[in-house]
């Protein structure tokens, strides 16, 4: 792996399929009646959040805290940042207070990539989500769910089909678990009206349709994105409810899936607009179990990252064995 | 990322580099010394009441599942099999690249109360039983903790020993043991290296 986790498209297969692996070990963790690990003893985590997020937050820090690790939270509201800080002294202050890590969720697509590679900091950086761009560790937990279900075994996702659907033009979840899924083998189908796909997804690797109804049948998983209305400066479908009828996700659609197929979502999810609640609520939906492993895979991450004196897998090195 | 493989050396014949090895244990003495660790085991414990056996991996993981083979055939029912990855709990975790995890497996019954022992491959400086040690810690709370091994090179570093041992095996600092097993590898041999440089360090036991 890279020093800095910034986009899922920076993972070889090799890199992905590690990160899966430890995350499944660090799930184990969950069912055990100490839930730490001394791995990341001594190490301090910082997360900057200059965007609002609970789950994305809380995942990391339970992450962090569960490998030992020291965790400083540091959030737009309240902070230096309302009054007018830059990026730069903010990394400068985090760099002084001697971060190994800064998790870094930002507004702005790049911002992550900007504070990795400025020279700012030593630290790893690893992307929570920036603009409209990329949400890496999303897409890992996303592929980790779908592998727990369907390559149980030793197998892989190699040909499974996967929809994704909804508001992809304003879906950093989307970009980033296109280019992890196609590293993993999967095909990725992205479904939304027109005026939801970003300028240019035909150089994405994914296949395109507008037609929901169309790709279900097919389909070994269903991903539903929310709307970001918070993002919309325009209106890109003329009402919610012709919306919902077109690309929501309800009882009668969930019943042309096949046996097998799993009903995600990202989170936060709005009942009613992109999936309904008896959806949400059923046997399918493995919404639940998407935060359960997003802290295992974010784990994961952190350690492979974090865990030795440099990541994973850059050189020969990595195996266990050269003595003790 | 390469897998976690324990020993870099691919077979066992002299090569160019100048380095010989000699087996120490076939398979047919690998098989009498499981034997024997097992009959040791149930005698010290007397019976497998409440036993619980964890393998540490890559190679303590098979040797432990044959140990309890034979313990079910001696006492008529299965032991409880496991096994238990110290990777994060080592001391020098931070001096070399992060590793990949191998698998920790604990018996439903957990090791509360148990006696639990330990079996690894090859007992060197004895750094990764103190792991499992600090890793038993943080699972439970054992009533006993017991450690086999196949092999004990020698060369501690901490107070550590073993309850069970396959073979004594005195070596030098600059030999190699390799342990090779059915499972894990094509072939059961215990084989020591001898390199014509003296850079080793005590490369290839998984103590």
């Amino acid at each position: 792996m890279k020093r800095h986790l910034l986009s899922a498209g920076d993972l070889t297969r090799d890199d992905a399929e590690l990160v899966l692996r430890t995350a499944e070990e660090m799930r184990s963790l969950a069912d055990r009646p100490i839930k730490k690990l001394p791995a990341l003893r001594g190490r301090t985590v910082v997360n900057l959040f200059f965007e609002d997020s609970t789950r994305t937050r809380i995942s990391f820090e339970a992450a962090a805290k569960r490998l030992s690790a020291d965790v400083i939270n540091f959030s737009a509201k309240g902070s230096s940042l309302s009054k007018g800080e830059s990026l730069k002294d903010t990394a400068l202050t985090l760099e002084a207070m001697g971060a190994d890590a800064v998790v870094v969720r930002h507004g702005a697509s790049g911002a992550p990539h900007r504070l990795a590679h400025s020279g700012w900091v030593r630290s790893s950086v690893v992307n929570a989500g920036d603009g409209t761009h990329e949400h890496p560790t999303q897409a890992l937990l996303d592929s980790f769910t779908m592998w727990r279900h369907l390559a149980k075994d030793g197998g892989s996702l190699d040909g499974r089909r996967v929809a994704i659907v909804g508001d992809v033009l304003h879906s950093r979840v989307a970009r980033s678990n296109a280019l992890l899924l196609r590293t993993l083998g999967a095909e990725v189908t992205l479904v939304a009206p027109p005026t939801l796909f970003p300028v240019g997804v035909e150089g994405w690797p994914v296949e395109t349709s507008y037609d929901l109804d169309a790709v279900l049948p097919k389909a070994d998983v269903v991903m539903m994105l929310r709307v970001q209305r918070e993002r919309m400066n325009a209106s890109f479908f003329p009402t919610a409810r012709e919306y919902s009828r077109r690309y929501g996700l309800d009882g009668k659609r969930m019943r042309q899936l096949q046996d097998h197929t799993i009903v995600m979502h990202p989170g936060p999810m709005v009942r009613g607009m992109e999936i309904t609640a008896d959806v949400a609520d059923s046997d399918r939906s493995v919404i639940v179990e998407q935060v359960t492993n997003g802290v295992a895979v974010r784990m994961a991450v952190l350690y492979l990252l974090l865990g030795g004196n440099e990541p994973a897998g850059t050189t020969d090195g990595t195996t266990k064995g050269l003595s003790e | 990322m390469p897998a976690p493989e324990t020993n870099a050396v691919p077979t066992a014949q002299p090569d160019v580099s100048g380095e010989s090895s000699r087996t120490v244990l076939d398979a047919r003495d690998i098989t009498r010394a499981l034997t024997r660790i097992s009959h040791e085991i149930l005698e010290r414990n007397k019976g497998a009441d409440d036993l619980v056996l964890l393998g540490i991996p890559s190679r303590g993981v098979p040797l432990a599942e044959r140990i309890a083979e034979r313990i079910a055939s001696v006492e008529g029912y299965a032991v409880p099999v496991g096994s238990l990855d110290v990777t994060m709990y080592r001391d020098d975790l931070r001096l070399k690249p992060a590793r990949a995890l191998l698998p920790t497996q604990i018996p439903s019954g957990g090791i509360d109360g148990k006696t639990v022992v330990l079996i690894d491959d090859v007992l060197f400086s004895g750094r990764t039983i103190r792991a499992a040690l600090d890793a038993l810690n943080d699972l439970g709370r054992p009533r006993a903790v017991r450690l086999a091994v196949l092999v004990d090179r020698g060369h501690r570093e901490l107070p550590i020993r073993a309850d069970f041992v396959g073979k004594n095996l005195p070596t030098s600092l600059v030999e190699r043991v390799k342990v090779r097993l059915l499972g894990v590898d094509d072939v059961d041999a215990v084989t020591i290296h001898t390199t014509g440089h003296t850079t080793a360090t005590g490369a290839g036991a998984t103590a």
